[in-house]
């Protein structure tokens, strides 16, 4: 079969498992997140936090318990790593210092798996599986629960409340995250992914080398750190390594995990204000934003451009045999139009454009479809800037579903849509601008060496978590700069959600009028992907145009 | 304040049990349906002679001429499991770019034949660094080499090889395959 056709078909495959799948599993999350009855188990757990599942919340309590929940979850890692000496199945790993062990600590809870480790020689097991894996479920069932509190304020009318935070992230996990990662993580382990407590078992080779075979619970954790959009690797190699993904076939059920959530919960959306289309046109929008980065990726990495590839017969540098280029490109794709950061191959290396690409994905905000929840609750703000820029050029109050966008909602969009450039941008200037911090970071020259920068804050402040990893980002200075990028870059637009949240929960619906905006149509569609990529194209043009694009013209 | 240390409480409290089901339930939950298929769940050895000599999924580095060589590896010293990874070097690195064309006249020249055959996976390096494949064109390559110093036939090599072959998945998934741990050990149950 002729690769181009392979490449083609197997996007097709991909798009159908997903088209079948998002409108059951968005119908169930629907149901999760609106059902009044509680599980025995999820009883339990509220009884031991001592929290009154059926009171409902004020925007602001949500947010506090949201960010108590988070900063705990944060010192709690800390201590863990700080600490893995002490504790069992260590495997002889010391304790990380202080200022990676922040970074990490940060990079977990804000569902971003930044890392500037290698697993292998750093985390033992415990660390792994009880500190990592586990916030790869709840820093994922956060973000979903923001998702959630923001479509019930387009939802509900004349209330200031929002929901229950606990609620939203005990059921996220027990009836959404844990059911499809466990049975992920089984046909992982049948397609060859590891699942055992050993360390590195040595075995004598064919030629009669030693060579250390390394275990651990890594099925398990791989199929979270997909399904969540988590990202961080069991090794430094992630997804690239043979005992996380194994072959052709649990590649692209990775790339199927990490996209099911984020494409279903449109559809979700769309059940819970009662108009399904509204979620069709979210879904039409993102969907069509990840085709175009995936085509574009795909075509880059298997014509080879550039020098070295060129002169190699191919863009095969840090990618794996059993992949090819078109299986790596969708996954690079595939993973920063989501929050994930998983690879498969490794970005530095992709050619100009193709690593642009993928650069561009996460300046787009992450909303194509972007992580579990922060991508649909990113698309929603896009598209109440667009319904206002829509009612500013016709010169009417703009409104969408039914909520007056007024002043205080653009306020709040404003402020999201500035938070993450402005801290992007920043970051990287401040390193770019000190001769000190390049030389301690930077491996290349040129325009590649401020890819490599613009890429580690692209990364960190959308809360992706992929890296052009040639740069040395386990410098003290880098590693507490980055865990700020993660912290603001996270929880700033979230509270910022929930303040929007309570906002359009508590004002009336008003009766659509033949003035009204269709917010369902194809030109909606059409509006909304441009709103995306004019924000991201005003704010980003001049960075790009000094990095990766001088770089693909050289 | 209080209200936040009090949410903070709480928030422990879950966190605790929430450690326990998916920090420890989970995994293990995982680990007894693997225990159902042990050689999967621990590695895919490869045994020879009831020796494990590897695993399937993790290549090696050989480097006599009676082996079939694997991709170049930047994992330690080359295929360390203990240091996965790739280069991470640009599509424009002059350093990159002269490693490349010094694998290519090397492979060429050990394998006799004109630089322009030498294929795109014999001159790169792996993201892994433990990629155990090759592309049936380098494994071609290598073919008459492995024969000569071996004294077996062409063709004797050339079936192994052939065994040691996966097409694409579905026909679509992944590319065509040579795993050189299996055929570098099928090799050696020949000589025992």
């Amino acid at each position: 079969m002729p690769v181009a056709l392979a490449a083609v078909l197997q996007v097709g495959f991909l798009v159908l498992l997903l088209a079948a799948v998002h409108v059951p599993l968005g119908n169930y999350m629907a149901g999760v997140y609106s059902g009044k009855r509680h599980l025995r188990a999820e009883r339990a757990v509220y009884r031991i936090g001592g929290i009154d599942p059926d009171s409902d919340q004020h925007w602001s309590v949500y947010a506090r318990s949201l960010l108590a929940f988070s900063a705990v979850s944060i010192l709690v890692l800390y201590l863990l790593l700080r600490l893995q000496a002490y504790l069992p199945l260590s495997l002889g790993m010391t304790g990380l210092a202080p200022d990676g062990a922040w970074n990490t600590a940060v990079s977990f809870v804000t569902n971003t798996n930044w890392q500037w480790y290698s697993g292998e020689s750093t985390m033992g097991h415990l660390a792994q599986m009880g500190g990592l894996a586990v916030q790869n479920f709840l820093s994922a069932a956060v973000g979903i629960a923001v998702a959630i509190a923001l479509v019930r304020g387009f939802a509900r009318q004349g209330t200031d409340r929002i929901g229950n935070f606990w609620v939203d992230l005990v059921r996220g996990t027990v009836r959404i995250l844990l059911p499809i990662a466990f049975l992920a993580a089984i046909v992982l382990v049948i397609g060859g992914a590891v699942q055992n407590f050993d360390g590195a078992r040595e075995v004598t080779t064919i030629t009669g080398e030693p060579q250390s075979i390394v275990g651990g619970p890594i099925a398990s954790q791989e199929a979270i750190k997909n399904l969540g959009t988590n990202g961080g690797g069991f090794f430094n190699a992630n997804s690239a390594h043979p005992f996380e993904n194994p072959t052709a076939w649990t590649n692209l059920v990775e790339i199927f995990l990490l996209l099911v959530i984020p494409f279903s919960l449109p559809r979700t959306f769309g059940r819970m204000v009662g108009n399904h289309r509204q979620g069709t046109a979210i879904v039409s929008v993102m969907a069509t934003l990840w085709l175009a980065a995936v085509t574009i990726t795909t075509w880059a990495e298997m014509r080879g451009f550039g020098t070295v590839p060129g002169a190699a017969g191919g863009a095969m540098e840090g990618k794996e045999l059993r992949f090819g280029p078109a299986a790596s490109a969708l996954f690079g794709a595939s993973t920063t139009g989501t929050s994930t950061g998983s690879v498969n191959s490794f970005h530095d290396s992709y050619t100009g454009l193709g690593g642009g690409v993928t650069l561009l994905n996460m300046m787009l905000g992450e909303v194509a479809p972007g992580g579990v929840g922060a991508g649909l609750y990113g698309m929603l703000v896009m598209a109440v800037l667009a319904v206002f820029l829509a009612g500013l050029m016709v010169g009417r109050t703009p409104e969408y579903l039914g909520k007056k966008i007024g002043r205080k909602q653009v306020t709040l969009v404003a402020l999201y849509i500035l938070t993450m450039p402005t801290l992007l941008l920043a970051g990287a200037a401040i390193t770019a601008a000190s001769p000190a911090l390049v030389d301690a970071s930077v491996q290349e020259s040129g325009p590649h060496g401020l890819t490599e920068i613009l890429y580690a804050y692209a990364s960190t402040v959308n809360n992706n978590g992929s890296a052009f990893a040639g740069f040395g980002a386990n410098t003290p200075y880098q590693n507490t700069a980055l865990g700020l990028a993660m912290l603001f870059g996270r929880f700033v637009p979230i509270a910022l959600v929930l303040a929007l949240a309570g906002s359009l929960a508590s004002q009336r619906k008003v009766s659509e009028t033949t003035g009204t905006l269709p917010t369902h149509g194809p030109v909606f569609v059409g509006l909304l992907g441009f709103v995306v990529l004019i924000v991201a194209g005003l704010t980003f043009f001049p960075a790009l145009a000094l990095a990766p694009l001088s770089e693909a013209l050289l | 304040m209080s209200a936040f240390l009090k949410q903070s409480l709480a928030g422990l409290r879950v966190l605790l049990v929430m450690t326990v089901i998916l920090g420890l339930g989970y995994p293990l939950a995982v680990y007894g349906v693997g225990a159902l298929m042990p050689a999967r769940a621990n590695g895919s050895p490869v045994v020879v002679d009831g020796e494990t000599v590897g695993s399937s999924l993790i290549g090696q580095t050989f480097d006599g001429d009676e082996w079939f060589r694997t991709r170049p590896s930047v994992a330690g010293d080359g295929y360390d499991p203990l240091a996965s990874g790739a280069s991470n070097l640009g599509p424009e690195n002059p350093d990159l770019l002269a490693t490349v064309q010094a694998r290519r006249a090397e492979v060429a020249e050990r394998e006799d034949v004109d630089p322009d055959r030498v294929p795109v996976d014999a001159v790169t390096a792996s993201g892994s660094g433990l990629d155990p494949h090759i592309s049936p064109e380098y494994a071609d390559l290598q073919v008459e080499r492995v024969a000569r110093v071996r004294g077996l036939s062409d063709a004797v090599v050339a079936d192994l090889v052939a065994q040691a072959t996966t097409s694409p998945e579905l026909g679509f998934l992944g590319a065509p395959r040579v795993n050189v741990v299996e055929l570098n050990a099928a090799l050696l149950a020949l000589e025992e």
